[in-house]
């Protein structure tokens, strides 16, 4: 194979003779992969072919190494670890040579190469002599050669974990790449790249920065760089500063005097990049703070790793004023792109950091900067105020707020109205929803919305929503929590009167030419959703008149035919905020028995509907769909059955559905949903479904969330179905049985816990489930082989002593179903596990009602099971 | 190295309303659920408070209670002997050689062709070779012979069968799986699965086990050509159905190995420690190298012989259970070779031969030889005995075999409708 011309042709402009290149290399890669490797690696290494073939051939190379999809990365893992040793070799040779190219492209693209090969071998103890070749590399003189071998450092460490590179040869690295970032290096790219390797590097200095001196070096030439005349060298530097700030926290203290100084240098004087980084520093400390007060309580113990240290609120006097001056350099238009970020965002959003950092401390330093600015002709000034006083109604108490937002609240609604600007109007607009959500609903004592002030937030709001679109979502936004503010407020609400105008000014918004931007018509629907969620019985009828209101337009978006790709996207779109907003009204109307039949009437209407926004797409089901029926089969109870013979087959599909999870946990929970609904009627389906979850389970592929309901699932089955359960019983058992086991012991960090405990949820839940479906039938038998295994597992996670309250009720539950199904056949086992007699007096005795009630079934039954 | 994207979420809200959603109805399905759970305790413990205050002796009918009593009794020891799997890797020296010698389920060997061969068994052809039970646990695997001595001490694919990075080798996961090895190939032939990664399979039948064995074994690398590092590769039997055509090919069909008799497994047996008549061995010369037993210089003796067990009551024993008695032996060499019970003992069955009655043994003509040799574990099973012998007098042919697939009593035993001609 001629490679080069290959690697040119893939890179044409012509659409055919790119696709025959592209297959030509498809081809070559599949016979024949070591020597496809080696000629890919040839292209990039020798100096007479083009720079783009060499690019590109470094390209494919890396791509042969490493992929987004963990599935296939670890194929391509297996896949050069078996490889020819002598053409890895030949490889590996041809990469390090590449570092040397004058080609700079060349050189970067081995970097990468490098790298991804390293972050293969390295962790299984080859290639060995990489870092030591590197290093030496870095003594050589030609300054690209250092630069490179610098870039390559970098690449590896952001490749390989710190584990895998000994301290020894971690000390090496990271003497080369400070020595790179000192001033005595003459050359700015070198500079450069040893301060973007160093970004990479930090996370293997533990050691080091355990060290004083060492530490004390290391900051000093990080600090230092942050003076650079080189800008790109300065941003470097202060993400590596970012970077320390989260990694090292708790070795700060010494340095944070200066770094105060250096940052509010960068920030009022520095170019925008670096003083967003400088910003990104105070930030990042808020967020370790917030971390750390919030895992304590602010009660710093001896058991806690990391104490507090106050960086924020001992900086607050000068910190605050800084973060302030960045609010009056907004752009012109920030407010309508939605990927802008500028130096006012970044300041802002660190300010209500700030705010939740310290609390009522920051008031007193934010109040007079509103004041002063608030009034001003210039709408910079306006707005910088507005930003301030929205960003700390987050963290300071009520009681510190509720005077203020008494005092501003009609100024606000003034605003929002008549300024004359329309990004002043944007983030009024948004105070307000903050001061909804922070402020308002039962949780506070001193009502901020009162009968004299109700009916003129809401005119102002709806008439916002008339506005541009980026004012009019936050005027949704707002009016979604003052709705959510009234979620619990009795069976008359406050918002009852202007029900049916906050409605149709919402779904007059869904209408606007303009409603795709700035996401306008997606806020609208949610707070439409939202106001449904939160009426009372009060507005039932309302809310009835909406089906068929929404129905329709559900109905009119099935009407496009030969739809675009983007067409199709939005039509997707629109049916998603539908569905969802159908799901919420099923939900509420069938939440009582008058509504819900009333309801009833439109059921065949809508699930023909639905039936049909499934047909639209082919290979996936539409998961707003699936749960708005979910809503519907249980509102529908068993009538449910006659739309299963035409629903099955998308229920599948979404069982199916392993790359969008969600969709696949989504279609679980339905089936629960069904499960309940039908009842015995969802036998004829249960093969199909049974064997779908059985296949799901045994998968590596799909998402690890899905599996704890799919045992819930189980359950929910069995005890639809009850001894007809018999089928599926071996099958379901062996693989709750194997899960149980993996599930009893738990080692690893909060996050794996808090799944290992949802994990046993499902499982429990599916022994409950279980039992009770075979409770009262002559097959109860079959599940005496179980029984010492369930409570084998009963007892391995009370003694591992980390369940939470979920676990320990669906538990103790558990042993209650086991001894009521079982009886006399389990007694013996039962009184000798610990499960009946420490496990069960911990929970009699819990404060938990769900719990105890809990327990107090499981004593019930064993008490009767063992007297027989 | 790009510079790192340091945007924050701006005037958002933290959760989008589609999450909120999705969320609800967890909510709500979980509440339903327990609701549904509740409502089938509220009844049960209402039924239950009702029975428990009427007296009990009409709550239940005694003889059920018999019954059932001698079931979870034998569960519970099923329970004890899963609990042993997990203690047993923690064993060290001459006790685990002791345990896993019983560990192992033995076929016994086919005397008679049983019912229903082409409904309930499998058939495959064995592999010749080392039966073994083969343990990965804590990062290594062994593999045991029959006696419990150790053949291989290596690392493996198999879960928790070698030292991974992701610690995969933790001490909740095991596995066991009962083997032939083969030695020209280096492979092992696995028969059998008995626990799969922490999960013991002794209580699933036969056709779950094997199930599982073809799919895991598969996804677990360890039919893999071996490697370097991963030296002994895995690999499964083609077993069939034990219907003609599979009995054929398990018969004739070629195979990487070399075959040593064929092995029936009945469908719906738990792996069961010991000998048990659900699995079969059956031979001939066609399909085995080793058809008539040989001596300890791999020579075929004249006589047959035979290993028994002495009992306190000087009785000579089978390894069955319950054991099958052979007669008694001499008090006389008892004392003079200072024998013990328990021990081993090799006889020659003499020209009187076995006889039998009602198709029980009656007779047998032993002449005793001497103490066995020190590796056996186990005395010969009665099925063994007679198989060689039949094999040495009247030996059941693979036609037998097939006839009895063939032969009407092999089909669905369903009386047929029979129309009356008057």
């Amino acid at each position: 194979m001629e490679v080069t011309q290959v690697l040119l042709n893939a890179q044409s402009i012509d659409g055919a003779v790119r696709k025959n290149a592209e297959e030509s290399l498809k081809q070559f890669q599949e016979q024949n992969l070591p020597g496809f490797l080696l000629l890919l690696s040839g292209e990039l290494v020798n100096e007479e072919k083009p720079v783009e073939t060499r690019k590109l051939a470094g390209l494919i190379l890396k791509n042969a190494l490493d992929a987004k999809d963990q599935q296939r990365k670890v194929e391509l893992v297996q896949r050069w670890l078996l490889l020819d040793g002598n053409a890895k070799s030949q490889i590996k040779a041809g990469l390090l040579k590449t570092l040397s190219s004058p080609v700079s492209d060349a050189r970067s693209t081995a970097s990468q190469v490098i790298a991804k090969v390293a972050g293969i071998e390295l962790p299984h103890k080859q290639w060995p002599e990489l870092i030591g070749s590197l290093l030496s590399n870095v003594h050589q003189l030609p300054a690209h050669v250092k630069q490179a071998t610098l870039e390559t450092l970098g690449y590896l460490c952001e490749e390989v974990s710190p584990d895998v590179i000994d301290q020894d040869q971690v000390n090496k690295i990271l003497t080369a790449v400070v020595q790179g970032i000192s001033a005595s290096e003459g050359n700015i790219d070198v500079r450069l790249a040893a301060t973007r390797a160093l970004y990479n590097a930090l996370g293997f200095a533990q050691a080091n920065f355990s060290n004083d001196m060492e530490r004390d070096y290391l900051m000093r030439v990080v600090c230092e760089a942050t003076q650079s005349p080189d800008v790109r060298i300065r941003q470097a530097a202060f993400e590596c500063l970012v970077s320390i700030s989260s990694t090292y926290y708790e070795k700060l203290a010494p340095y944070i005097q200066d770094i105060f100084n250096i940052t509010a240098k960068a920030v009022r004087e520095d170019e925008e990049p670096v003083a967003l980084q400088a910003v990104e520093f105070w930030s990042s400390i808020c967020d370790e703070e917030t971390d750390i007060l919030e895992e304590y309580g602010g009660e710093f113990t001896g058991d806690s790793n990391i104490p507090c240290f106050y960086f924020i609120k001992q900086a607050i006097p000068a910190l605050v004023p800084m973060l302030l001056e960045t609010l009056l350099k907004q752009e012109e238009d920030q407010d309508q792109d939605e990927g802008a970020w500028n130096i006012a965002m970044a300041g802002g959003t660190c300010l209500g950091l700030v705010a939740r950092t310290v609390g009522d401390d920051i008031v007193p330093l934010v109040v007079p900067f509103i004041e002063e600015n608030i009034t001003k002709p210039d709408w910079r000034q306006r707005e910088a105020a507005t930003y301030a006083f929205g960003s700390i109604l987050e963290g300071p108490s009520p009681e510190k707020l509720i005077p203020l937002v008494n005092v501003a609240l009609t100024f606000m609604l003034t605003a929002l109205t008549k300024d004359p600007n329309s990004h002043v109007k944007d983030t009024t607009a948004w105070t307000l929803g903050r001061i909804f959500e922070f402020l308002h609903g039962s949780a506070v004592d001193t009502p901020i919305i009162t009968q004299a002030n109700c009916q003129q937030i809401i005119t102002v709001l709806l008439q916002s929503m008339k506005d541009t679109p980026n004012v009019a979502e936050k005027a949704c936004g707002a009016l979604y929590f003052l709705a959510q503010g009234y979620e619990d407020v009795g069976p008359s609400s406050p918002l009852t009167p202007f029900f049916q105008e906050i409605v149709q000014s919402l779904l007059t918004v869904t209408h606007r030419e303009d409603a795709r931007e700035s996401r306008l018509r997606t806020a609208a629907y949610e707070t439409l959703n939202e106001v449904v969620r939160c009426s009372t019985e009060e507005t039932a009828p309302l809310v009835l008149q909406l089906v068929p209101v929404i129905t329709l337009e559900l109905h009119n978006t099935l009407e496009g035919q030969k739809l675009s790709s983007d067409e199709k996207e939005k039509q997707s779109e629109l049916q998603g905020l539908l569905c969802g907003c159908l799901q919420v009204i099923i939900q509420k109307l069938g939440s009582s028995e008058s509504t819900k039949y009333v309801f009833m009437q439109y059921a065949d209407q809508i699930m023909g509907l639905f039936l049909k926004v499934f047909a639209c797409r082919s290979a996936t089901v539409h998961e707003e769909a699936m749960l708005a029926i979910g809503a519907l089969a249980y509102a529908a109870g068993p009538d449910f059955a006659k739309y299963m013979p035409e629903f099955y087959r998308y229920l599948e599909m979404g069982l199916q559905n392993f790359e969008e999870y969600q969709v696949c946990a989504v279609t679980v929970g339905v089936v629960g949903d069904i499960c309940r609904a039908l009842e015995d009627k969802i036998v004829p389906y249960c093969d199909g479904i049974m064997t779908q979850l059985l296949k799901n389970l045994s998968s590596n592929q799909l998402h690890r969330s899905v599996k704890p309901p799919i045992f819930s699932c189980f359950g929910d089955i069995a005890l639809a179905v009850g001894e007809y359960f018999e089928k599926y019983l071996m099958w379901a058992m062996s693989a709750l049985q194997s899960a149980a086991e993996l599930s009893t012991h738990t080692t690893g960090d909060d996050e794996l816990i808090e799944y290992i405990n949802t994990l046993r949820n499902g499982i429990l839940e599916a022994y409950s489930g279980i039992f009770q479906g075979f409770k009262n039938s002559p097959k109860t038998q079959l599940l005496i082989p179980y029984a010492p295994h369930i409570l084998q597992f009963l007892d391995g996670i009370y003694m591992e002593k980390d369940m939470d309250d979920v676990v320990m009720k669906t538990a103790i539950g558990v042993l209650g179903d086991l001894a009521d199904t079982l009886g006399s056949h389990a007694a013996s086992l039962i009184q000798q596990s610990v499960s009946s007699k420490d496990f069960l007096n911990e929970c009699l005795s819990s404060e938990d009602l769900m719990i105890k009630e809990s327990a107090e079934w499981a004593k019930l039954a064993i008490t009767r099971a063992i007297s027989v | 190295m790009a510079p790192h994207d340091l945007r924050r979420p701006f005037k958002r809200a933290a959760i989008s309303d589609q999450q909120k959603r999705r969320e609800l109805s967890l909510l709500r399905q979980a509440q339903n659920r327990r609701d549904a759970q509740q409502q089938a305790r509220c009844l049960a413990s209402s039924i239950l408070s009702l029975q428990s205050s009427a007296p009990e002796s009409e709550t239940e009918q005694p003889s059920i209670d018999i019954e059932t009593v001698s079931e979870t009794e034998h569960e519970s020891e099923a329970l004890s002997k899963d609990l042993d799997v997990g203690r047993a890797s923690k064993l060290r020296g001459p006790e685990v050689r002791k345990w896993f010698a019983r560990q192992l389920m033995l076929p016994e060997w086919m005397i008679d062709v049983p019912d229903r061969l082409s409904q309930d068994w499998y058939v495959f052809a064995r592999p010749a070779g080392k039966r073994c039970f083969v343990v990965s646990s804590n990062g290594t695997t062994v593999s045991r012979q029959r006696n419990g001595s150790i053949l291989h001490h290596f690392p493996s694919a198999l879960p928790a069968g070698s030292k991974t990075r992701d610690g995969s080798g933790s001490a909740q996961s095991y596995c066991i799986l009962d083997c032939i090895f083969h030695e020209s190939d280096q492979t092992y032939y696995v028969i059998d699965m008995v626990c799969w990664n922490g999960y013991p399979l002794y209580d699933c039948t036969a056709e779950f086990r094997f199930y599982w064995l073809n799919s895991k074994l598969e996804e677990s690398g360890a039919c893999n050509a071996p490697s370097h590092h991963l030296k002994f590769r895995f690999s499964t039997v083609p077993v069939y159905n034990c219907d003609q055509s599979g009995l054929y090919a398990a018969y004739t069909g070629v195979v990487p190995y070399v075959k040593d008799g064929l092995l029936f497994y009945n469908k719906h047996a738990h792996y069961q420690t010991g000998n048990t008549p659900l699995v079969l061995v059956w031979k001939d010369e066609n399909c085995s190298q080793y058809v008539i037993d040989t001596d300890g210089k791999g020579e075929i003796p004249s006589q047959q012989q035979v290993v028994l067990e002495l009992q306190d009551d000087r009785k000579l024993v089978t390894s069955d259970d319950p054991p099958v008695s052979f007669g008694c032996l001499d008090g006389d060499i008892i004392e003079k070779s200072g024998l013990q019970s328990g021990i081993l003992l090799r006889f020659a069955i003499g020209d009187g031969g076995l006889s039998f009655v009602d198709g029980k043994l009656e007779k047998a003509d032993l002449i005793y030889l001497g103490k066995s040799n020190r590796a056996r574990a186990f005395a010969d099973s009665y099925s063994k005995v007679i198989f060689q012998f039949m094999v040495r007098n009247s030996p059941l042919k693979v036609d037998d075999l097939l006839a009895s697939i063939n032969s009407p009593d092999d089909q669905e035993k369903t009386p047929s409708d029979i129309e009356m001609a008057g």
